[in-house]
């Protein structure tokens, strides 16, 4: 048997809280260490000086002013889905649907456009695609929610699955509209007409999206804080009981919520087709529903955090992808490098969490 | 008339990756750990076992005369394992001992895990100098998919059973060995109660730690099989980008659909794997498009066990009841 009597080399404790800038300093540090590991990395795959790497990827994702716009068109899109996953999260109800939420947004715009398009004035079919994308995708998320607030069914794994539903019902929908036949893709929709494509401001086609996801950013912040609903929402999250206890009637604020939530995702689908790529293909949505849960995560779901965390995911990935392209090196090489700083900042939350006491020194250390 | 005898033995193959993928998913979630990463583990896996075999077969001139059986199934099967078990002690290093969010994980793995596959096949590819987007190690594939005697010979009967390469019929024993280890010993049941109540385990004297390291990294490891067997005998050697596709989630499914038994498993990923393939067989003429919505399948099923099995709310059916939390000894 052990007999030991002296304490553990460490131990560990949760911290009360830690200020803000202390727990951001954290994170930047681990983003840091990732860089070097990702640098020393790239290094041994290509055998150039880690500082070209660097440049290459700052090059890659602010090289010239078209890469900045499309830099920040990524953004405004990560954004728009962590903003859409981020009550459901605070909730603790784990969204892992945003992918299909988004899917079933594209493919209701898309429908729109080749069902009406020509048929209805501009605005009125730009209003009618936006109800019918923001109304697939609040279904979309609501079904699951419906049955976890009835029966509590997992919803983590019941919106995951959802997404391969949505992935299929676009891909039957892309077979029945291809053009031309047999090809296998949708193309640009309405080339000619421009039917139900969105207006371009000030001359950037990136603009509106950047433009919307902006108000949306500051709309949820406040909509989380300050209102009554993101009360409800912050305490079914913390404790469903505490939740009864008080009145909160739990199944309707988990539905509510879903609502919203998918709509999010229905809008960053109906952007997507209407407003930038006019096409719809199974991959638009890009993974973005998966990354997002972890830019949100990142942020710990506030949706100033997000702002920035959206940038570092989509700024890496755009300048591992130039790395990828200059050393002529697998695309899916910056997946490596994405995951690798993933696992440092997942890893790095611990040290804001928890504080290590180390048996002999009494110091404590971050 | 629908042919049984060409469906069954197609659906068998399909199947077996995903078996692999649930059994160990099965193990992993007992702990309590919902590993999102399978997906990840399984391209891991799969690829790990191709760069064994590729050196192995490059070292060996490029022909199965000169390649001993011995070394030529166990090198990829090693390098399988030692790949899936890194990505198993990631896991939990970054879940366990850190106590990260285990979605967030999960996912960060599967990214990471898909894009090392298709990262180093793509480099492999490159190696060879060939033109194909693919690498072909047909000396391997030729021991790993060696069928049983008689399968040639014994008509419908060895097509049915005895056609398949060795791996096949591991992913079955493995199953049922898991079933039985979970449900009729003791540490399966120390197992699931970790699984079930950390806080009682621990108070019990069983090491949570350990526990959930082990099971996770042995479902890991498991799991990794299921890529291992998809390239080797299924793919015929040929590793191609992305090729795995989504079978990772599908055997995730599958966990919940078996609803945390893996000896079901071993039916419900033949059903699985006849319903991924369901369109191939079904005439659907001209129209292509139908054949997506069969491909829907699998998923509407699971969700539809999903929910069957959260509204019958009986007990022994429910997930393990500290799946996806970590375990902090001193917030009760």
């Amino acid at each position: 048997m052990n007999n030991r009597t002296e304490s553990p080399l460490i131990h560990i404790t949760k911290r009360k809280a830690m200020a803000w800038y202390k727990a951001w300093g954290i994170r930047l540090i681990a983003v840091l260490i990732a860089l070097v590991v990702c640098g020393i990395i790239t290094t041994l795959m290509t055998g150039d000086n880690p500082i070209a790497v660097y440049a290459t990827m700052w090059k890659g994702a602010m090289g010239t002013q078209r890469r900045i716009w499309a830099l920040c068109q990524g953004i405004a899109m990560m954004l728009c889905v962590s903003l859409a996953l981020t009550p459901a999260f605070r909730m603790r109800y784990w969204n892992l649907g945003g992918e299909g939420q988004i899917l079933i947004g594209c493919l209701a715009t898309t429908a729109c456009m080749i069902l009406l398009g020509g048929k209805l004035p501009n605005p009125l079919l730009i209003a009618l695609m936006s109800v019918c994308a923001i109304a697939a995708g609040a279904v979309w998320a609501v079904i699951p929610a419906f049955f976890k607030a009835k029966w509590n069914t997992n919803e983590t794994l019941f919106t995951l699955m959802m997404n391969y539903v949505a992935t299929q019902l676009v891909a039957y929908f892309i077979i029945i509209w291809e053009v031309p036949k047999g090809s296998g893709n949708i193309g640009i929709i309405n080339q000619q007409t421009e039917a139900g494509w969105f207006p371009v401001i000030g001359g950037q086609r990136y603009m509106l999206n950047i433009i919307i996801v902006s108000i949306l950013t500051i709309v949820m912040f406040v909509y989380l804080r300050y209102s009554k609903h993101g009360y409800e929402i912050s305490v079914v999250g913390e404790s469903e009981n505490t939740a009864r206890y008080i009145g909160i009637n739990v199944p309707k604020v988990i539905i509510r919520t879903l609502l919203l939530s998918g709509a999010i995702c229905g809008l960053t689908g109906l952007l997507l087709v209407g407003a930038t790529d006019h096409t719809l293909t199974t991959s638009l949505a890009g993974g973005r529903g998966f990354t997002a849960v972890m830019v949100a995560w990142l942020a710990k779901f506030n949706p100033l955090g997000m702002v920035l965390s959206s940038f570092l995911i989509v700024f890496l990935q755009k300048g591992a992808s130039e790395i990828s392209t200059i050393f002529s090196l697998n695309q899916s090489f910056g997946d490596i490098l994405t995951g690798i700083i993933l696992f440092f900042i997942i890893g790095s939350e611990f040290f804001i969490t928890y504080q290590l006491h180390f048996r002999h020194s009494g110091k404590k250390e971050a | 008339m629908f042919d049984f005898i060409s469906f069954i033995p197609r659906a068998i193959v399909q199947s077996v990756p995903l078996l692999y993928g649930s059994t160990g998913e099965t193990i992993t979630e007992k702990a309590g750990n919902l590993n999102l990463g399978i997906p990840g583990v399984m391209y891991v896996g799969g690829i790990s076992g191709v760069i064994g075999a590729f050196f192995y077969e490059n070292a060996c001139g490029n022909s199965a005369a000169n390649m001993n059986a011995v070394l030529a199934i166990g090198i990829p099967l090693l390098s399988c394992l030692l790949g899936s078990l890194l990505m198993g002690l990631l896991y939990c290093f970054l879940t366990v001992t850190l106590r990260a969010n285990q979605n967030v994980t999960g996912l960060a793995m599967t990214t990471f895990g898909v894009g090392f596959g298709n990262f180093f096949g793509g480099s492999l590819i490159k190696l060879t100098g060939s033109e194909v987007p693919s690498i072909a190690l047909s000396a391997t594939h030729s021991f790993y998919s060696k069928s049983l005697p008689f399968a040639s010979s014994t008509g419908a009967f060895g097509k049915l059973f005895l056609s398949y390469g060795f791996l096949a019929y591991a992913a079955i024993i493995i199953a049922f060995v898991s079933a039985h280890f979970l449900r009729k010993t003791r540490t399966g049941l120390n197992l699931r109660a970790v699984g079930e109540s950390p806080a009682t385990a621990d108070a019990a004297g069983i090491s949570i730690t350990k526990y959930k390291y082990i099971a996770t990294c042995i479902g890991c490891m498991i799991a990794g099989l299921g890529g291992l067997y998809y390239v080797m005998d299924y793919a015929s050697g040929v590793w191609s980008n992305d090729g795995f596709g989504d079978r990772g989630w599908l055997a995730i499914a599958l966990v919940i659909f078996t609803i945390w038994r893996p000896n079901w498993s071993v039916f419900a990923s033949i059903l699985f794997g006849g319903l991924y393939i369901l369109y191939l067989f079904i005439p659907t003429g001209m129209n292509l498009s139908i054949k997506e919505i069969y491909k829907m399948l699998p998923y509407l099923v699971t969700i539809v066990v999903l929910i069957l099995t959260s509204m019958r709310n009986k007990r022994e059916n429910q997930p393990p009841a500290s799946l996806g939390q970590a375990y902090f000894r001193e917030e009760r």
